[in-house]
């Protein structure tokens, strides 16, 4: 017997990594390299049909996808849209009613998060209160056995990329919101996770530090090889991040591709609902009186900016409008407009003073209206993805 | 309604303050017209949410005096000062349904119940809650329980003023817009004196008429959004507002012209400048034009924000940010030029008034 | 689909094991117990629901439980509204809130047993402190069962209320200051706070130490032992280390048991009703990375 599992032993060992792996995976599933993406090479994720329920509600709905490393992968979606699930599950933090989830190779199904290499930073600013900013971005290195001179040149590191180098002696209390983060990002970056995960990290902060760090995130974890995903209920946020966007909705990934192209030619309403700020402009139309130009089209729908005061060129709509509100942010005005039965917002360049009531011709280029079916598909792809 | 003065308002936590610096707020004076809706923006700790607990009463200021309609009320506690406060994070009362959430103050005034019960209707089909009004307030999600708070905010026809202290940091984007426009929506209808606490320059330029623009405890520029857009007065405000801010770049004046390197940048006039004084020319990234002459400059990134984009560039080793209208080309190898109507000098940080620019 | 992985039995097996040798097996032999006749050598007789018929036939077994709930009921009706009212009146900062808590703790230091001496002597009519000052009044333990009943009803409010006070404290202080700004803006009244914003933001707390008191007294023991001591049994407990048959013993407790398990039962679902979420949250909470 003991001489049977020590020959098995001792030939998988002298295995390729592959096989070494495959090993691991049955016997202890206990990842060799995995995660472990010190050297910087490329990570992939692979989520397969991953669903899961809770009390009859569909919190994953069989999400397949293949995320890759050197971008941002951007989740987006509105509160309870199944982000954070999806995150968690990913982590290995929860198990998946269904599916599988594979990391570089590897399933990964249902291994715990202590035996990933796995880094997330919340929207609540964690770090540890009793330590200096040092220990709090020494402490992955700490629990790995780093030796000390390594921990300290990695620390400068770090510190010097996330401009945290004059408060390395201060509790993480004593720190602004923005400077907060800020180390529990440098933990995520120290541990050289294979798989980092950012769940609205910049939702506490304020709007010109998350301009700020916003700009400097996908360079920090670029080059890491990490793939990195990261969660936000805001459009814009998801287009400056670039790379890519899944947009979710009720615990599904409506579409998955790069950031500009699924804001641009969205594949479904839902989805160009849920990319747009502010909201995007829609009106159902029947049969009769459906333009010809969309055959087949239920639902219509145009983006804010797209909505203009003056036709742009010969093929334009034209719709009568109120004038409900307006609200200006000093360089361009949001003016609520009702259209038929519907609440459309107009943006416009420029402060522009209507009287509220006031009536109103706006005009849509036939280009950038979206047509969707029934069932809310979108019909022809807009051709201006420019 | 009321008009609300605030007097030489001078605010430290941390008693007997010595120096500036202990004073979270250094100096206020600002006056709030009645039935204006105001804002005050600035970023964490810059004091806001000090001066708006100080009109509310829930804070008493070091020193200073809050006037309402002329009367004297710094030493008016917060129940007697008929005011309406919204705050940050959801307060509902768990045990009360949505509808009982939205009569407590009412209730609390003896109101009559007819009067009551027409009321609470109203708020709720403003604040869109009327399918969850007699469903506990308890096992409701964070954003209908904020709109439950707002809802208590706006009960109250006859209050002095309405408060709003971030008030929709936990709701979504796309809700944002429909509950703004609910508040001034309601604005318009009341005329209620309505101030406004947010760091979110949208938020704030989009709410209010009149924006109160806050930094390190004293204010620094009072204004419509169009003023802070076009004629900002610090560079603070110059920065702080406009996504990306203002670029503000060291400057040297000769005559009536800015030079930056070998090249020059026309004003409107020459100004009238201390020798010592430290100067920066200011000018929006929309009102920075990338075409085949000017300055040159190096495309470093580029941002895509939807219906604009955003070019960040390396002119003579100084960061500048250009906007991009939606399918607007960049140039290939492109040049700065920057449009006279957004041109700004400041000298030590304050915007010098050079009479023509910026109409 | 991969199978699922049968090691997690391993892992659970400890507590599996752990939780038999301390409820499980125990419970079972107390069960075994109740339907045999255990002669005077050491015989085993299997006697069915005999024990049980007894037991729940027995006046004293009745009287017991009746005094047991009445000694119960009266308890929760004084220490949890004494609890929250000096939880209510104790100092939110300052150097007051260490001193009190500490005060606080004392009397749930003091060993159960102590307690009952204490008391014992305290209510004593020639020398305790108490008894001397009720006597004229007439008051005297030992001889008045009415006077027991107080004593020992004083003996476990002062033992025990600060307990409750503990807890309604955590769950007051852990109130944000927004809900008392918002309630002041509101015109609420001082009672209307109370009502609306801290009872209900102590319901959690409150349901434990309902519970917790509840447990405790109904299985009270050593005080009325220590006071009584001699005397008719009172009290299921005591009626319990007084019953010379084993076989009865064992049926007596596992009713004992099952009335426990049955009204804490009631009392959780009674106070957690219509509770939107469970008492644990899991939340956005994680283990920091």
């Amino acid at each position: 017997m003991l001489t049977t599992s020590d020959a098995c032993c001792s030939a998988a060992v002298q295995q390729s990594a592959f096989l070494r792996l495959r090993f691991d995976d049955r016997g202890n599933r206990r990842l060799m390299c995995g995660d472990d993406c010190s050297d910087g090479s490329a990570g992939m994720l692979e989520l397969k049909e991953v669903s899961r329920r809770i009390n009859g509600v569909d919190h994953l709905a069989g999400i397949s996808m293949r995320i890759e490393s050197g971008v941002m992968n951007v989740l987006l979606g509105p509160a309870r849209a199944g982000k954070t699930s999806l995150m968690r599950a990913m982590a290995g933090l929860d198990r998946p009613g269904g599916g599988e989830i594979w990391f570089n190779g590897v399933n990964v199904t249902g291994v715990g998060v202590a035996k990933r290499n796995v880094a997330m930073v919340y929207q609540q600013f964690i770090n540890y209160p009793g330590w200096t900013v040092r220990e709090n971005i020494a402490s992955p290195l700490k629990v790995k056995r780093t030796p000390a001179a390594e921990i300290e040149s990695e620390v400068q590191r770090v510190a010097e990329l996330l401009r945290l180098t004059p408060y390395l002696e201060r509790k993480p209390l004593e720190l602004s919101g923005g400077q907060q983060q800020r180390v529990a990002m440098a933990r995520a970056i120290v541990k050289k996770a294979g798989l980092v995960l950012l769940d609205e990290p910049l939702a506490n902060l304020d709007y010109k530090l998350r301009e700020e760090l916003r700009a400097e995130l996908p360079k920090l974890f670029a080059d890491s090889g990490a793939v990195v995903v990261y969660a936000t209920t805001e459009p814009l946020e998801a287009l400056l991040l670039g790379g890519m966007t899944a947009t979710m909705s009720e615990g599904r990934v409506t579409q998955f591709g790069p950031s500009h192209q699924v804001y641009r030619v969205p594949a479904d309403l839902i989805t160009a609902e849920t990319y747009s700020d502010p909201p995007l402009n829609v009106f159902s139309v029947t049969a009769a009186a459906r333009p010809a130009r969309f055959p087949g089209a239920a639902t219509l729908a145009v983006r804010p900016h797209h909505v203009r005061l003056s036709p742009k060129s010969g093929e334009a709509d034209a719709y009568a409008a109120t004038v409900l509100s307006m609200e200006t942010n000093g360089s361009e005005t949001f003016v609520h407009l009702r259209v038929g039965d519907a609440r459309w917002v107009m943006l416009t360049h420029g402060v522009h003073a209507f009287e509220v009531g006031a009536a109103l011709t706006v005009h849509v280029e036939s280009g950038d209206v979206m047509s969707f079916d029934s069932a809310g598909r979108a019909l022809a792809l807009s051709a201006r993805a420019a | 309604m009321a008009r609300i003065d605030l007097q030489n308002i001078r605010h430290a936590y941390a008693p007997d303050p010595k120096s500036d610096a202990d004073y979270a707020l250094k100096r206020v004076d600002q006056a709030f017209d009645d039935g204006g809706a105001y804002a005050l923006l600035g970023p964490s700790g810059c004091g806001k949410t000090s001066l708006l607990n100080i009109i509310s009463g829930l804070v008493a200021p070091t020193a200073g005096r809050v006037l309402f309609n002329g009367e004297d009320v710094t030493a008016r506690p917060t129940e007697k000062r008929n005011i309406a406060q919204v705050f940050q994070f959801p307060v509902v009362y768990d045990s009360m349904t949505v509808r009982e959430n939205l009569a407590f103050p009412l209730r609390n005034r003896r109101k009559k119940p007819d009067d009551i019960a027409r009321r609470v209707n109203e708020v709720l089909d403003l604040v869109s809650l009327t399918a969850l009004a007699d469903r506990r307030a308890r096992g409701l999600t964070a954003d209908e329980k904020q709109k439950i708070s707002l809802g208590r905010g706006l009960v109250r026809s006859d209050v002095n003023a309405i408060l709003f202290d971030e008030p929709l940091t936990v709701v979504d984007p796309q809700v944002k817009w429909e509950l703004r426009a609910s508040l001034r929506d309601v604005h318009r209808r009341t005329r209620t004196t309505m101030v406004y606490v947010t760091h979110d320059q949208t938020e704030a330029l989009t709410f209010a008429d009149k924006v109160v623009v806050m930094y390190d405890g004293e204010i620094v520029q009072v204004g419509s959004p169009a003023d802070l857009f076009d004629r900002p007065q610090h560079t603070f405000v110059g920065h702080f507002i406009g996504s990306p801010g203002m670029n503000i770049m060291p400057a040297s004046v000769d005559g009536a012209a800015v030079r930056l390197g070998e090249h020059s940048v026309p004003l409107a006039s020459a100004p009238r400048l201390d020798a010592l004084q430290k100067l920066q020319l200011g000018v929006r990234p929309e009102f920075v034009r990338l075409s085949a002459t000017g300055i040159p400059a190096t495309i470093v990134r580029m941002e895509d924000a939807g219906r604009y984009r955003v070019a960040h560039l390396d002119m003579l080793g100084m960061p500048v940010a250009a906007m991009l209208r939606e399918g607007e080309a960049a140039p290939a190898a492109p040049h700065i030029s920057f449009d006279p109507a957004g041109v700004h000098l400041y000298a030590d940080s304050w915007r010098v008034d050079l009479g023509g620019a910026a109409q | 689909m991969k199978p699922v992985s049968q090691k997690a039995w391993f892992l659970v097996a400890p507590v599996l094991l752990l939780v038999a040798f301390t409820a499980i097996i125990p419970l079972m032999t107390v069960v075994n117990y109740s339907v045999q006749y255990v002669a005077t050598n050491a015989q085993f007789h299997w006697v069915g629901d005999l024990w049980y018929r007894e037991v729940l036939h027995s006046e004293k077994f009745w009287n017991a439980l009746w005094r047991n709930l009445v000694f119960s009921g009266i308890i929760l009706a004084i220490q949890i509204p004494l609890g929250v009212l000096i939880a209510l009146n104790m100092p939110r900062k300052g150097w007051g809130v260490p001193t009190c808590l500490v005060l606080m703790s004392l009397p749930l230091l003091i060993p159960w047993y102590v307690v009952g001496m204490i008391w014992q002597m305290f209510g004593r009519v020639d020398i305790g402190l108490m008894g001397v000052m009720l006597r004229d009044f007439g008051y005297n333990y030992e001889g008045d069962p009415l006077d027991a009943w107080f004593t020992l009803i004083i003996m476990d409010v002062w033992h025990w209320t600060s307990l409750v006070a503990l807890l309604a404290y955590a769950g007051l202080v852990s109130i944000p200051n927004a809900y008392y700004q918002a309630a002041r803006i509101d015109g609420a009244s001082g009672w209307q706070v109370f009502l609306h914003v801290q009872l209900p933001r102590m319901a959690r707390v409150l349901t434990i130490a309902v519970l917790l008191r509840f447990m405790d007294s109904f299985m009270i023991f050593t005080e009325p032992f220590a006071v009584i001591a001699g005397g008719d049994p009172v009290f299921l407990s005591t009626e319990l280390s007084q019953t010379v048959e084993l076989g009865q013993r064992a049926a007596m407790s596992i009713i004992y048991f099952l009335i426990i398990l049955l009204l804490s039962w009631v009392f959780y679902t009674v106070m957690t009703r219509d509770d939107g979420e469970p008492i644990q949250t899991g939340g956005k909470s994680g283990s920091a990375s």
